[in-house]
Formats: C-alpha cells, structure tokens, sequence
C-alpha cells in the first residue's frame, strides 16, 4: 500500500481509479481522462496534488540561499505572497528539479515534486552550509488546485460560506497572476499547471475533507492526474522526468526565460554551466524543445524517434489533445530543424514543428 | 465492476467474440479491457477481405494511456469492419459490446471457440492478472 493524501477516501467515494504515483495511491480518473480535462477548460476542476513536497525557508539568510540554489532570482519576488517558477541545477547545469517559490511572512515557501522529494532535500540542505537558515518540511498540509474558468468564483462561494474559513475571499479576487495571499494558516495562490485561470490553496490537512466536499457541491469537478498530464501537455508545460532531468540542460527544455542571467555576479548553482551552455546554443550544438503537431490519425508519445532534416530527436511528452482533438507532442530535436516525422510504431508519419505551447485558456494558441 | 456476458467467448488478451447460426463471428473488446485501455480515441482496422489467422494482430486502439494491438481470437475472412469507430472510437468504451464492435468473419475452424474462455473463465482471468 501507498500513501495517501488526506483525500484518499474522497477520491474512492468520487469513484476514482487509483494508481501508484512515486509511493503515493493517487487518483488517476474518475471514470473518463477526456470529460475531466473538458471540464477544466470549460468550468472548473479539483486537483489533489497533496502528494507534492512544501518546504518553508526562513532565516537571516534565506534570500542570499536561494539566490545560490536557483536558477531564477528570488530578488524578483518584490511583495509577500509573489511567485516564481525556477529550475534547480546541479553543477553541471542539469535540471534536478523544476519548483515554485513563493515569498512568505516566514521567509519563502518552495513547492518540489513529489517523485524527487528524498534528493531534493538532500541537495537542498547540503547546500545550506554557511547559511543562516532553517529548512522545515511541512507534511500536515493539503495542496489543491482548482483551475478553469469558473474556478475562482466557485472557491470564493465555498470560502465565504457561514465564516468557516480564517479566509477573506475580497483578496483572492484581487490576486493578479502568480501571486498568492497567506489568511490565517491557509494560502492562496493563482498558480498552476493547466494554461486555465485557477488557484493554489495550501492549507492544514484536516481541513481538506470537508473543504474537498463543500467544492464538489458547489459543482467543481475532482480531475485524476490523467487529465492533468494532457492539460499541462496542451499548455506546453514541462514534466520533470520526461522533459527536462539531470542530464538535460534547461537551454535544451525551453527553460531558458527562466534562468535569471542578471546580475551577472550572481553565483547560482549551475551558472557556469549554462553559460557554456549556451555558447553551444550559440553555436548551433545544443538542440531545443519544440512543440510538434500530427493533424492525422494516431497518437505521438513519449520515446517515440523523431527524424528531422538536420538529424534525430525524441519525444519528450506526447499525447491525445481533447481541446485540439488530434495528437501533440514535445521533443528533442536539433536545432535548425524545418521538417520532421514521427516513427510511431514504425511507421514514419509527418508531423509538423510549433511553438511549444498549444492551447491557452482553452484556445488555441499556435499557427 | 465490469460487464462479462454469458454469450460469448473470451480470448486471454481480452477480445470477445460473438458467433451467429451462420458460422460469422463478431469481434471486439470486453468492458474490462476498455475499462483497463481508459478513454479511446483513435482505432486503426483490418481490411474487409483479408485472411486472418487467430492470435494475428488485426488493429491497434490508441487509448489516452497506450496503443494495444487487438489480436484476432478466431481465424477467417474479414467480410465487414465497423468504420463509424473510425469518427467515433469512444463508442467502444461506451457500448463495447454492441456499437462498439471491431469487424466480422467467416469462420474458416468453428473448433478454435473451443480454445476460447467462456464467462466464467474470462471473469477469473481477469481477476487474476
């Protein structure tokens, strides 16, 4: 057996089809992948994603910390509550992770990936030699992600009811995106993972039955990690472990506006290294990731070959679009490339190269 | 808990297969295997008029997980195939044993049925995979 979030008995009384997810037994599908992921572009949908690693970081020395640990630059972060994505490198300017790092009232708050918890931490303490602060993981929290179209106002209905949440929903309204608010012990984000409009709330566990209960009734929809995987795919979002990994530098994963190449006396973890790399980019040795389209028939997926002009690259994620209701993909492939086909199952098939990124609040985005 | 209807026959790789009094089998997939596939999207199918021999692989679902290849429990002539799957795949997972159908066949060995599980059997398979 698992473990399970706070919201394991919620998800087999919603009918969920529980899969093993890096130790945790979490909701793959409620009964159909395509109907949630519909339901998040057209009205609102609930993620459990308590699986996933919180971290807050306090001290004297937070700030100068994570300037060291991340690729991207914390000094951004100008108010409470103000997000930023960041990858987090090793010497060699492979991706260990990618995260989100919110500023708090404690200091920050890091959220990690489930599945690379146990190195995560490891590296981020080895790395706290020489400074003054406090890492402390926060296991008794619930994470849920409420994301379409309807999500906020829906939130807000089931916050405001009968003043049972420390929550005062005024201010969630006036979140503008990436920023987040702390009520009470509860936080609140617009962060995400699916290219809809939608919140992060990250609050205590005992919470989350009740509160789980309360968005059902309110018509939000619960979504399984299947849907969640074909809404960051459409968005044109990166899943560490297929897209981007300690081999892989994050000028190969599309990662490149998030690097924070400035100031150039920041020392981060890894800057060496990506500047090397990118003088290969410069170069034309470095391949990129790109968006790729197949307007016919069959499914592209991750491992498949992808044989260019220029050379071969792979699939990184791929799958069925149910917005765009043909198959898309991220790859691997060399630079410079015009012309591309799939080996799917054997048989090459054309597919055609876009900007990765395909579908944005339930639009599509690419020509 | 999925549906296993007595009337037919079950190959181990989960396709059923349906024979009339004229010695024509239908074929497609049990609920447990769409059930397993999730939602379906895409099928690829044989041609009408092609020979087949049990266990060839005749058509591949690609579901929102997986492409499986669906392999023919019973062997003969393909005398039709189900082309409205062909716009409309969800229709196996919705009905798998009636609008979901894959192809029929002129059975060329009526003995091969006997190779084949019946419910019963099908249901304890599945439960022990």
């Amino acid at each position: 057996m698992g473990q399970h979030t706070p919201l394991y008995q919620k998800h087999l009384d919603a009918g969920a089809k529980m899969v093993d997810f890096a130790g945790w037994d979490m909701p793959i599908n409620y009964g159909s992948q395509i109907e949630e992921h519909q339901r998040v572009r057209s009205t609102a949908g609930v993620f459990d994603v308590s699986h996933m690693t919180v971290v807050d970081i306090s001290g004297d020395d937070a700030k100068a910390y994570l300037r060291k640990l991340l690729a991207n630059d914390v000094d951004k972060l100008d108010a409470e509550g103000r997000a930023l994505y960041s990858a987090m490198l090793n010497e060699n300017g492979g991706v260990i992770d990618d995260l989100i790092v919110y500023r708090m009232s404690v200091g920050y708050r890091i959220v990690v990936n489930c599945a690379t918890r146990t190195k995560d931490l490891a590296w981020m303490n080895s790395h706290s030699t020489g400074f003054d602060v406090a890492l402390v993981e926060k296991p008794g929290l619930a994470i849920l992600a409420v994301h379409g179209p309807q999500s906020r106002e829906k939130v807000c209905v089931v916050l405001d009811q009968g003043q049972l949440y420390p929550v005062k929903t005024a201010a969630i309204k006036l979140l503008a995106n990436f920023s987040g608010v702390e009520l009470g012990n509860w936080f609140i984000a617009r962060t995400g993972y699916t290219g809809e409009k939608g919140l992060e709330l990250i609050f205590p566990e005992k919470e989350a039955p009740a509160f789980w209960d309360k968005l059902l009734t309110a018509g939000v929809h619960p979504i399984g990690l299947g849907a969640r995987d074909s809404l960051r795919l459409e968005a044109g979002m990166n899943l560490y472990g297929h897209d981007m990994d300690e081999e892989i530098s994050p000028l190969a994963a599309n990662m490149e506006q998030t690097i924070a190449w400035q100031p150039e006396d920041r020392d981060f973890i890894g800057r060496s290294a990506v500047v090397r790399h990118r003088a290969e980019q410069a170069a034309g040795s470095m391949p990129r990731l790109v968006g790729l389209v197949l307007e016919q028939r069959g499914v592209l997926r991750g491992g498949q070959r992808i044989l260019c002009d220029n050379g071969e690259g792979i699939i990184t994620s791929g799958g069925f679009s149910p917005t765009l209701k043909h198959s898309i993909a991220l790859a691997r492939i060399p630079v410079n490339s015009h012309s591309c086909q799939a080996d799917i199952r054997g048989r090459l098939t054309p597919v055609r190269i876009v900007k990765p990124n395909f579908v944005r609040f339930g639009k599509k985005v690419f020509e | 808990m999925s549906t296993v209807p007595d009337n037919l026959r079950y190959a181990s790789t989960h396709e059923w297969v349906q024979v009339d009094d004229d010695g024509i089998a239908t074929i497609g997939i049990s609920d447990h295997a769409q059930n397993t596939l999730g939602d379906i999207v895409f099928i690829e199918l044989p041609e009408a008029g092609a020979m087949v021999n049990s266990k060839d692989e005749v058509a591949v679902v690609e579901s929102v997980k997986a492409a499986s290849d669906i392999y023919s429990p019973v062997s003969g002539e393909i005398l039709e195939v189900n082309e409205a799957l062909l716009d409309a795949a969800e229709t196996i997972n919705l009905a798998p044993y009636a609008g979901g159908w894959f192809y029929k066949l002129k059975l060329s060995d009526a003995s091969e049925l006997d190779k084949l599980m019946d419910a019963d059997a099908y249901v304890e398979h599945c439960d022990a995979e």
